[in-house]
């Protein structure tokens, strides 16, 4: 095979193809402790660990939620936290039939040279860590490419180092029993029209998966992770049947079939608009070889956390709020969603300029 | 986009689309003057425009033939060439809802520096004569690349440079209204394992994708013509069923969903093989995007030459062998070949030749 089928190659194609389940997705809760800091400082609540443990308990034990999912990504620190009785967060998972995942990324660093481009760190004794995460319950992990959209941007050099970071990352996870999810985010910052975006975005992933395959990463035990194919966050809007549209047709000439599932990110959108737009792109008639899910972080959790503000008398009507986000992509995934769930909060948009985890 | 989209684009779309019609698929009848020369040989018949001539009346005019087709691959001189009646053998495939194509690559030249591997030429003023196969009636192309197994082979440079050609090919075709049939053919020749040709397959694959990318070639304008993934010629061989899983998962792995069909080579298979091998990948219970159809010459017309051997009495004793083998690859796109169906003489001939050059 052109493909490395190491000992964990079985495991890991079971793994991708569960993740995809048509009707399940990803919660991303994988915030980093500054970044999580500043949600929590968003609904003024101290950044201490019980705090951080507190949110993800909310998140992880809410009724009916996690019927909706297949995995749950995290960060280092909740791999290894409990619930308030005691049991380990993964087991909640695994006792839910959710996968836990694990971000190894270290974050991004600037490209020299470059007009503020980055590459992303955490390639080093990456294959060690993978190997203790498989040990303490993971079985897929998460690695976030971030590029821009500019009059000279992406550059060809961004997008080289990104894509040979996204395919180093890749096959060390796979070595060591971890399906990767390939994330190359493509930002929504700028002025530019959807053509433009969908043209960088099929440039983009084609250098992927050509980075993939010269690195013998396995395919079916990998999921995607990109953007949506949108105008710029200062551009008019559009409908989202141009949005699902646009994306599935930049997807379909450079995401070999191969690929078990693809899990959105949501980038800035609002939870309504990464829903409606999910939801379109399911209901597309068009031959879609892999699933198209969710993998959400903000378009998830903002009315979770408006709602709980750090309350524990709030906790249940928290959880509510994350139920019906959570069903709601469960049915845009089907392409069954019937709109408007939850108005208010969920239709806030969640675009931060420039933004940075 | 990032592809290009010129004026073209609609019918690109539509013709590639059509030409992988379950059920149909493509003679290849593109053979060179030298190349027939060689076929004509074998059956004793003249090098001459007239054989040329009656050979391709005898393909295009065969009663129910042309109903398994979507496309014939023409050579230029083939394109202006008429029937005994005075005809166009354009309008005779075009009447029978054969789109015509044409081959426009200038054969393949050595790559210094390397063991024996080459690349192939046609560039220069392709768009010109792209324009003018159009207005003949021609709506597709046909560019044969063609890489080798070896212990050094294919090198990065002449995965790469292939790669580049076909790409700089394709784009033209589509500039001036063709849709480009992009064929990486890796020969069977040697004494590798399926395995090997599974990974010289993927790996070239992706870097003919990554160039057809690079190039904004629109793929939804596209055709591939691949190998079939197979042990070399010198090993032993494998099951329909074992070919059809590897193939397909290598084209699962490399090729992109947009592309609406393959139209397998046989290179070198014989006719039954090159159609249980088609039939078995159809048969196949897995995630297939794409059509799998043929693109067969040799594999479409070994029987039909034998039978004819030159002679006008024989045309219909030829043609009738040409139905058969195209009912029999029409069903094995649709996995409904049964196998052994009118085995004429030579259909389980191996059609190997070594180091074959066209």
């Amino acid at each position: 095979m052109s493909a490395f089928v190491g000992k964990y190659a079985e495991e890991l194609i079971k793994t991708a193809k569960y993740i995809a389940t048509p009707g399940k997705g990803i919660l991303a809760a994988d915030e980093s402790t500054g970044t999580i800091g500043k949600r929590l400082a968003g609904i003024n609540v101290e950044n201490i660990e019980s705090n951080r443990q507190a949110l993800r308990e909310l998140l992880f034990t809410s009724p009916g939620a996690l019927a909706c999912l297949s995995g749950v990504i995290l960060f280092e620190e909740t791999l290894y936290q409990k619930t308030s009785d005691g049991k380990p967060f993964v087991e909640v998972l695994q006792e839910n039939n959710l996968v836990p995942g694990i971000k190894v990324d270290k974050g991004v660093v600037d490209l020299a040279g470059t007009n503020g481009e980055t590459t992303t760190q955490g390639l080093d004794s990456l294959g060690a860590r993978c190997a203790q995460y498989y040990k303490a319950g993971a079985r897929f992990a998460k690695w976030r490419s971030v590029l821009k959209i500019g009059p000279t941007e992406p550059s060809e050099l961004s997008i080289q180092q990104n894509a040979q970071g996204l395919a180093r990352y890749a096959i060390i996870c796979q070595e060591n029993g971890l399906v990767p999810i390939v994330e190359p985010e493509i930002l929504t910052d700028g002025n530019h029209d959807i053509k433009k975006c969908a043209a960088v975005t099929e440039i983009v992933l084609a250098a992927v998966y050509k980075a993939l395959s010269d690195h013998h990463v396995l395919l079916e035990g990998t999921l995607l992770k990109p953007n949506m194919v949108t105008p710029g966050s200062d551009s008019p809007k559009v409908a989202p049947e141009v949005i699902a549209e646009y994306t599935i047709t930049a997807l379909l000439r450079t995401v070999p079939a191969a690929v078990p599932g693809i899990v959105f990110l949501s980038g800035g959108q609002s939870e309504e608009e990464a829903t409606l737009n999910l939801n379109a792109m399911n209901k597309l008639e068009v031959l879609k070889p892999w699933t198209l899910s969710f993998s959400f972080g903000r378009a998830l959790q903002q009315s979770t956390l408006k709602t709980w503000a750090g309350k524990k008398e709030n906790v249940e009507k928290a959880q509510d709020a994350f139920l019906a986000r959570c069903k709601a992509n469960s049915d845009a995934t089907l392409g069954k969603y019937a709109g408007g769930s939850s108005g208010g909060l969920a239709s806030e948009s969640l675009y931060v300029k420039g933004y940075k985890y | 986009m990032s592809c290009y989209k010129g004026k073209y684009a609609d019918e690109l779309i539509a013709t590639a689309t059509y030409i992988g019609t379950p059920g149909k698929g493509i003679l290849a009848a593109d053979e060179s003057t030298g190349t027939i020369g060689k076929r004509l040989s074998s059956i004793n018949v003249e090098n001459v425009e007239t054989n040329r001539r009656a050979l391709r009346e005898l393909l295009f005019t065969a009663p129910g033939a042309l109903e398994c087709l979507s496309g014939v691959i023409l050579f230029e001189e083939t394109l202006y060439q008429k029937t005994a009646a005075g005809k166009p053998f354009v309008d005779v495939l075009k009447e029978g809802g054969v789109i015509p194509g044409i081959k426009v690559d200038k054969g393949t030249v050595e790559l210094p520096g390397t063991d024996g591997e080459t690349t192939t030429q046609g560039l220069d003023g392709l768009a010109q004569r792209c324009q003018q196969y159009y207005a003949a009636g021609a709506r597709f192309a046909k560019w044969r690349a063609v890489l080798n197994i070896g212990p050094n082979q294919p090198s990065q440079l002449a995965i790469n440079d292939n790669a580049n050609g076909l790409a700089r090919y394709a784009i033209i075709c589509q500039q001036n209204g063709l849709v480009p049939i992009v064929e990486p053919e890796i020969l069977v020749d040697g004494p590798h394992n399926i395995d090997k040709c599974v990974d010289v397959t993927e790996r070239v694959l992706a870097a003919v994708y990554k160039a057809l990318n690079d190039h904004h070639v629109l793929l939804e304008g596209t055709l591939l013509k691949p190998n079939m993934v197979t042990p070399g010629s010198e090993s032993p061989k494998v099951a329909p069923e074992v070919i059809a899983e590897y193939t397909v998962r290598a084209l699962q792995r490399t090729m992109p969903p947009a592309v609406p069909a393959v139209v397998f080579l046989s290179g070198g298979q014989s006719e039954e093989e090159a159609t249980l091998n088609l039939n078995a990948m159809n048969k196949l219970k897995t995630k297939k995007p794409w059509s799998l159809t043929f693109s067969f010459g040799r594999a479409l017309q070994q029987s039909t030459l034998k039978a004819w051997a030159g002679k006008e009495e024989n045309i219909p004793k030829a043609q009738a062998a040409l139905l058969a083998r195209c009912k029999a690859n029409s069903d094995a796109t649709l996995g409904k070949y049964k196998g052994g169906s009118s085995l004429s003489e030579g259909a389980s001939e191996s059609l190997h030749v070594k180091d074959y050059k066209y």
